[in-house]
């Protein structure tokens, strides 16, 4: 049954499974459904959709396969489809004479005059609108789902597509930017856990052993519980293309600073060279060299940045866009230097996918970092990236290819 | 014809929330409860066992809490103490099995309610190791190499506040539900079930107000149905004008819990 409607959930990107899908057959064959719309809707959805970022996608799917039945004409029209297509073999012999006795053309005619009049509000299904004459509908019709079913499920059909129209959970869905709470339950999945804290579990083995070598006398080990123990450098661009994410920036970083005890942060402006700042205003700084021995390559790295800058700043020897700071090496081989001692890194970019795979420095930078949007989507996908085991780290000979492979128009200029 | 849960005296449920209730209980299946905090996640399993009548046992979630802790307990420690003094039959193994919350809703005797609060506290590998438990409804006792399986499936309710994500298997066996904070209409009901005797007039400017600190988009805390429960306990005993309310923020203290906040709430409520 709607066997469409799980198609047309997965084209909207809705994970579900057989399953899952099965379990909702199962439902539908106790009668949960109620037949009604409104409650298939509602109990599908509890079944089908496991989180509520994705309510917003089930809302449109359902519109979407549903959406027949949204305007009252095609409503009728179906109706009285449906009441032509009944199916002879299915009555009964005492359904027969009733049927017979109440010529359908009739019936038919009736229900559209009832209908356009509005005698269906209110009354399910209208059983009047069909059965003139004293003769209900459940009388004559009570065989044909198409009769009282879909007269009965149109005000609630009406109101289920009516919700999912309303798109209500339009805030929980995930391509949305982000606030804290939601950033910051996704940062929690960065959690790892590790043997630390208290002693405060029975080491049965080391007990035993103990014991044994106590003569006997009961010598009780306990070992360290797992806590959680990941460390995170988070490197931001402050520049001035940055300045319109400036707050989703700032909410990522908070969430962090609540979510990951070690945590380390530096900014740079588009592009890093020798030097990362310490702080927003770029007064204080660190030599990135200095970053890079100082930290064990366990560190998790998210940079944040739109990556978008001029070719000369990423690839040029005093290629920076600031007039009086020179940098010795191009801003990619700094990169490059960052991502093969802290493998496990991750770029944001608050910009949309399909911006930032145009430009050509967002492009390259692409090809260093693995590089996602700042959305909930973009950060889940960052933070598998960042426990998954780690793709190759980029060839010293590919950056070069990207610098020789540019054409260089203002390379008199230095 | 089995009862069905419709919500209670103090707990008013949607219509939304008591189908999906009755068709876990139908399915036999648990069923998973998210929602903003204060919207009353716990409080649905008290409701749905005191609604039906049945027992309500409560596992509340620590992130020290293994799965195995759930189903039953072996006191090693105990046994080995009891070994140094033959206090007890040591050589029995099953005086010191003691079952825990699941284990106890499986030997229950009648069909229970089982709640498992804040499932998202433990580790990540926690609800996968419930996986097999909740869908056979069994398990198996190594030390004494018994199988325990459910006499009556238990009424499984779980909630999560969303910490950290669950694993997908988990949730394919669950049906879930999203408890969307109440609007206005449906908190009216909610804050009178509370306090039956409320003015309206004093209760449609606290809704009014309360909806209002709530749309202040920079807020770090939302402040939620419990606030508004404490907020409206206060301004009754307190004996505050409606009139007061419309143009500031009696104890705003009780609505707004961080400092940074009460702050917006100010800068908001008096722009000049």
């Amino acid at each position: 049954m709607f066997t469409a409607f799980f198609f047309t959930l997965k084209r909207f990107g809705v994970p579900v499974s057989i399953n899952e899908w099965m379990t909702l057959q199962e439902a539908l064959k106790a009668g949960l459904a109620d037949a009604s719309l409104s409650v298939f809707y509602r109990l599908a959805r509890a079944i089908l959709v496991k989180n509520e970022s994705y309510y917003d996608r089930y809302d449109r799917a359902f519109a979407e396969y549903f959406k027949g039945i949204e305007s009252d004409d095609i409503l009728v029209d179906e109706i009285l489809k449906g009441l032509e297509d009944v199916d002879p073999l299915t009555l009964t012999e005492a359904e027969k004479r009733l049927l017979q006795a109440l010529p359908l053309e009739e019936v038919l005619e009736n229900f559209r005059k009832q209908w356009e009049e509005g005698h269906y509000k209110g009354h399910v299904g209208g059983d009047r609108a069909i059965g003139t004459g004293g003769r209900s509908t459940q009388g004559a019709f009570g065989y044909n789902p198409a009769g009282v079913r879909i007269g009965q499920g149109y005000g609630r059909h009406g109101s289920a597509i009516q919700i999912a129209e309303k798109r209500e959970f339009r805030n929980y869905s995930s391509d949305m930017i982000l606030d804290t709470r939601i950033l910051r339950v996704a940062l929690s999945k960065l959690r790892t856990l590790l043997p630390e804290g208290p002693f405060d579990e029975l080491d049965i083995d080391n007990t035993i052993d103990k014991t044994c070598r106590n003569a006997g006398d009961l010598e009780l080990v306990w070992k360290r519980s797992r806590k959680n123990k990941i460390k995170v450098l988070l490197v931001m661009d402050v520049g001035g293309s940055m300045e319109p994410y400036h707050w989703a920036v700032s909410k990522l970083f908070s969430a962090a600073k609540s979510q990951i005890k070690d945590l380390k942060h530096y900014y740079f402006h588009n592009c890093v060279y020798q030097d990362l700042w310490t702080d927003i205003e770029r007064s204080s700084s660190i030599p990135t060299s200095d970053v890079i021995n100082q930290y064990d390559k366990d560190y998790k790295v998210i940079y944040v940045g739109d990556a978008s800058m001029a070719p000369s700043e990423l690839l040029d020897v005093n290629g920076c866009i600031e007039y009086f700071y020179r940098n010795e090496e191009a801003g990619i081989w700094w990169l490059h230097k960052l991502m093969a001692r802290f493998p496990a890194s991750v770029w944001l970019n608050p910009m949309r996918r399909r911006i930032f795979e145009t430009s050509l420095s967002g492009r390259m930078i692409s090809k260093i970092f693995p590089m996602f949007e700042l959305t909930l989507d973009g950060l889940d996908e960052a933070i598998r990236a960042l426990l998954k085991p780690k793709r190759p780290v980029i060839t010293p000979e590919e950056i070069q290819s990207f610098i020789s492979r540019r054409n260089r128009p203002y390379q008199t200029m230095y | 014809m089995k009862k069905e849960f419709k919500g209670t005296d103090s707990y008013i449920a949607s219509d939304a929330l008591s189908e999906v209730v009755n068709a876990a209980t139908a399915l036999g299946r648990p069923l998973l409860v998210k929602g903003e905090p204060g919207t009353g996640k716990t409080l649905l399993a008290h409701a749905v066992a005191k609604d039906l009548g049945k027992r309500l046992l409560v596992w509340n979630v620590k992130s020290t809490t293994k799965a195995r802790d759930g189903l039953y307990i072996y006191d090693t420690v105990q046994r080995l103490h009891d070994s140094r003094f033959s206090d007890n039959d040591v050589s029995d193994i099953k005086n010191y099995i003691r079952m825990g919350k699941l284990g106890e809703a499986f030997t229950a005797d009648e069909q229970v309610v089982l709640l498992i609060d804040e499932i998202d506290k433990a580790d990540l590998e926690f609800p996968n190791d419930l996986l097999n438990e909740l869908d056979e409804m069994s398990f198996h006792i190594h030390e004494t190499d018994e199988t325990i399986s459910a006499r009556h499936r238990p009424i499984v309710i779980i909630t999560s506040n969303n910490e950290k994500e669950l694993p997908d298997a988990f949730l394919r066996r669950c049906l879930f539900h999203f408890i969307a904070f109440p609007d206005e209409q449906m908190m009216e009901r909610i804050v009178r079930v509370h306090h039956p005797d409320i003015e309206n007039k004093l209760l449609a400017e606290i809704i009014k107000k309360f909806y209002w600190v709530r749309s202040l988009d920079s807020l770090r805390k939302k402040p939620s149905t419990s606030e508004i429960i404490d907020w409206v306990s206060a301004l009754v005993t307190g004996g505050v004008d409606p009139r007061r309310i419309k143009k500031e923020i009696p104890f705003l203290g009780v609505l707004i819990k961080k400092e940074q906040d009460i702050d917006i709430v100010l800068a908001q409520a008096n722009p000049y």
